[in-house]
């Protein structure tokens, strides 16, 4: 029926999205307690501009963007703020975290919507309109959105890609939301492009998501929704990333160091679109998200509608968790996720997932590497992964620099496939950290 | 957003039950099923075929000397990691590859000690004491059977008759005398002498090519059958667990080079490909551009340096086979290019995606 669309390289990990892609998202209720992390973005974390003891209602600003990359922060709840201080963090960091304590009123700020004149709006308009909602991408990278949507005037964007690929295992937001409000979503695309000045605007979804690219056929071939085209895309992990996707559907490659916008492409996820959509039609700053808890020992697998700030412990309690067996809570998918030190950390705005798995990686390799070069031909991005890991490894920095090293984007791929269970993103994660201390060491010393 | 559906969220006072550990570290949290060990059953899966047509030309001194030299090779392989105070290795089961690659490249009349000699070397010298698997820089096979060359060079060229067969495969088996029970006149020795000697005539060897392709000529135990080696190769080619580049590299550089030099005069006769053809079934140009150069720790991982290590090995074969004083040259053809490989691949850096050429 379709063309598919897809990139070279990747892996096909087991997809295991059965249990929770049927299942309605549920509204889960405002926590007694929730925490809010000024830093849940890429770029500076927000700046705090409420203290303790301060009433707050939902929607409120609470965190205030410290710079053009950066993003505002909203509360929750309504209730009274009873820290900000360091707080466990998904990523295993304390970072400062507003603490509020809900009066169960859900008493909410008067938002001040845009609403169904924004077609007349200015670019402008939308954009501050966005970044005061505090969008970020909320496919995992939270690069903040307003800043993708303001790219120089000498890099005209002429392609926008909403991207509906939910590539990876486990997690059903993405479809759920591409089910249930297609129409709020295609109109968050509508709304992109116009910012975005863009001719074409395409959103592309795996093709194993059958029920969601019906939804958004039956729209599309509307005239209503006149100026967004479906693509259908081949079920690969990572057919979600930027550059993969791009690549699939215009056949156009991000030169390396460089953006999206540098080839006149702007991608954004689909909970990204409808959290836009939100803001400008009806003044909804992003406070809550979908997620979807899922895994081993989780009884009540479901996709929920939570509140930003609750805690994962929670989340899991409600879905009848026995974590007896678990080896591992993830935040986010089994590929490119974050394992959780602390049941504490909250739903921040790219949790996507919270997954637990009882069985799971082998701390230390199995075997020594063989040069067999399956992680070469599963690299998306064409890296020689098992030469960049034994660079880091022997502390060659040059050589894993002049082997793209920075190149990376720690999809997993390479560690996914690798019979000798070698460790292998770990190398990369280190070897970048490395990187930037001789780059700061060389930029010292001159 | 919409209200309906809430959730039950349960009694907030029931915490579940402790959690014992949980594990931290970098994603992926997913592996594939693929292992090393299962990538090493599939290479010995893929031999099987030329160890049984070795049986059946050779009889049972093929499969001793096989077997022997596995048990070596296994035995090797763990008395040196308890020399060497390593944890046990034998279970990746590389040693049985290298044992079985060991005995596909010894005559089968070779006596079983030496046999044994040779798969220890392979296994003790060229791997374990270089770090074991994954660490040696030469094929652990190869280096096996070189030293064997140096060290019984009359045992290692003395070649028994086929079963079905003549030695030289010139001959079928009904006119080949009892004389060449046991000589080191194999194939490649004929072919050789026949351009030493100005004698070649193309048609003399066209009836060898049909004996090459089964495998019922003299020869080291698992070389000889053409057929069954393949069999094996495209097997480990179409489930990806070797790149066609080396092989097909590797076979295409000493056809095209023999056929440059045939000895006919001509390019676009039949008989003009038969002195290549000839080349490429005999000796142990399959069993090396299948099996041996294909061995991924001694090989380049790049695509571009797989290319040019096929060619390499196929461009020195022919050297040696062409102007050696020593008929088969396969062997140190992949020796040879296993020490440049590193080489090679320093300087073939795949180009990534979105590669940009950088000026100045």
């Amino acid at each position: 029926m379709f063309k598919k669309f897809t990139f070279r390289g990747g892996v096909h990990p087991n997809y295991c999205k059965s249990q929770t892609e049927q299942m309605k998202t549920e509204v889960f209720p405002a926590p007694p307690i929730v925490v809010i992390p000024l830093s849940q973005h890429i770029g500076a974390p927000a700046r705090a501009i409420v203290g303790k003891g301060d009433r707050v209602l939902v929607g409120m600003a609470i965190g205030e963007a410290s710079g053009h990359v950066s993003a505002a922060i909203h509360s929750s709840v309504s209730g009274t703020v009873r820290a900000v201080k360091p707080f466990a963090h998904p990523s295993g960091h304390l970072t400062e975290a507003v603490e509020i304590e809900n009066d169960g009123t859900d008493e909410t700020v008067e938002f001040e919507p845009i609403g169904a004149s924004w077609r007349e709006a200015a670019q402008g308009e939308l954009v501050r309109k966005i970044a005061a909602s505090g969008i970020v991408g909320l496919g995992g990278a939270s690069f903040p959105t307003h800043v993708k949507l303001s790219p120089p005037t000498n890099k005209p964007i002429d392609t926008l890609i909403i991207n509906g690929a939910e590539c990876e295992p486990y997690l059903t937001d993405d479809h759920r939301i591409m089910v249930e409000r297609t129409e709020d979503v295609i109109n968050g695309a509508l709304m992109l492009k116009k910012i975005l000045g863009a001719a074409e605007a395409y959103i592309g979804i795996e093709d194993n998501k059958q029920d969601a690219i019906n939804a958004v056929y039956d729209r599309v071939v509307t005239s209503k929704f006149d100026g967004l085209k479906l693509t259908v895309l081949k079920s690969k992990y990572p057919q979600g990333g930027e550059k993969q996707i791009i690549d699939a559907i215009t056949k156009r490659k991000v030169p390396t160091g460089g953006l999206p916008m540098d080839i006149g492409c702007v991608v954004q996820n689909v909970g990204t679109a409808l959290a836009v959509f939100e803001a400008i039609m009806h003044g909804i700053p992003l406070y809550q998200r979908v997620v979807t808890v899922v895994g081993d020992g989780v009884r009540s697998p479901k996709n929920l509608l939570v509140r930003i700030g609750t805690p994962a412990r929670t989340l899991l309690e409600a879905c009848n968790a026995d974590l007896t067996d678990a080896k591992k809570v993830i935040m986010g998918g089994p590929m490119m996720g974050l394992a959780l030190p602390d049941l504490d950390a909250p739903v921040i705005k790219s949790t996507s997932g919270i997954l637990v798995l009882n069985q799971t990686t082998e701390p230390v390799r199995k075997y020594p590497c063989i040069n067999c070069g399956i992680c070469m031909d599963a690299c998306p991005i064409r890296l020689v992964p098992s030469r960049l890991a034994k660079f880091v490894e022997k502390n060659n920095i040059e050589d894993a620099i002049s082997w793209n090293l920075m190149d990376c984007m720690e999809c997993g791929s390479c560690a996914y496939v690798c019979p000798a269970k070698i460790n292998l993103v770990q190398f990369y994660k280190l070897g970048k950290i490395r990187v930037r201390e001789k780059r700061a060491a060389e930029k010292k010393a001159g | 957003m919409s209200t309906e559906n809430n959730v039950d969220t349960g009694k907030p006072d029931e915490k579940p039950a402790a959690i014992p550990r949980l594990h931290l570290s970098s994603s992926p949290h997913v592996r594939s099923s693929l292992s090393v060990k299962m990538i090493m059953l599939v290479v010995i899966i893929a031999m099987v075929p030329s160890l049984v047509t070795s049986i059946v030309f050779f009889g049972i001194n093929a499969a001793l000397v096989t077997a022997v030299c596995i048990v070596a090779a296994v035995g090797a392989e763990y008395g040196a990691n308890l020399l060497l105070k390593r944890g046990q290795t034998i279970g990746d089961l590389s040693a049985i590859v290298t044992g079985m690659l060991v005995a596909f490249n010894l005559p089968p009349s070779i006596p079983l000690w030496i046999a044994a000699i040779g798969s220890v070397f392979a296994i003790v010298v060229a791997k374990m004491v270089f770090g074991g698997l994954g660490c040696n820089f030469i094929n652990p096979a190869l280096a096996g059977r070189a030293f064997l060359m140096a060290s019984y060079p009359a045992q290692m060229t003395s070649f028994s008759t086929p079963n079905f067969g003549s030695i030289s495969g010139l001959t079928d088996a009904a006119s080949s005398s009892a004389v060449d029970a046991i000589s080191s006149a194999t194939p490649l020795t004929a072919i050789q002498n026949a351009f030493a000697d100005g004698s070649y005539v193309a048609s003399d060897f066209a009836t060898a090519l049909k004996n090459l392709f089964y495998g019922s000529v003299g020869g080291c135990v698992g070389e000889t059958s053409a057929l069954a080696l393949l069999i094996g190769g495209v097997f480990l080619i179409a489930i990806k667990a070797v790149d066609i580049r080396i092989p097909a590299a590797f076979i295409l550089t000493t056809f095209a080079l023999f056929w440059l030099t045939n000895g006919t005069g001509t390019y676009f006769t039949v008989d003009s490909i038969i002195t290549p053809t000839f080349h490429i079934l005999a000796g142990g140009l399959f069993l090396g551009a299948f099996f041996m150069a294909t061995d991924p720790v001694t090989s380049p991982i790049t695509p571009r340096g797989r290319l040019i290590f096929g060619v390499g090995c196929g461009a020195l074969t022919f050297v040696i086979r062409k102007y050696g004083g020593y008929p088969e040259g396969v062997s140190y053809a992949i020796l040879l290019m296993n020490l440049v490989a590193p080489l090679i691949e320093r300087y073939t850096r795949p180009k990534i995606y979105g590669e940009v050429k950088k000026h100045g």
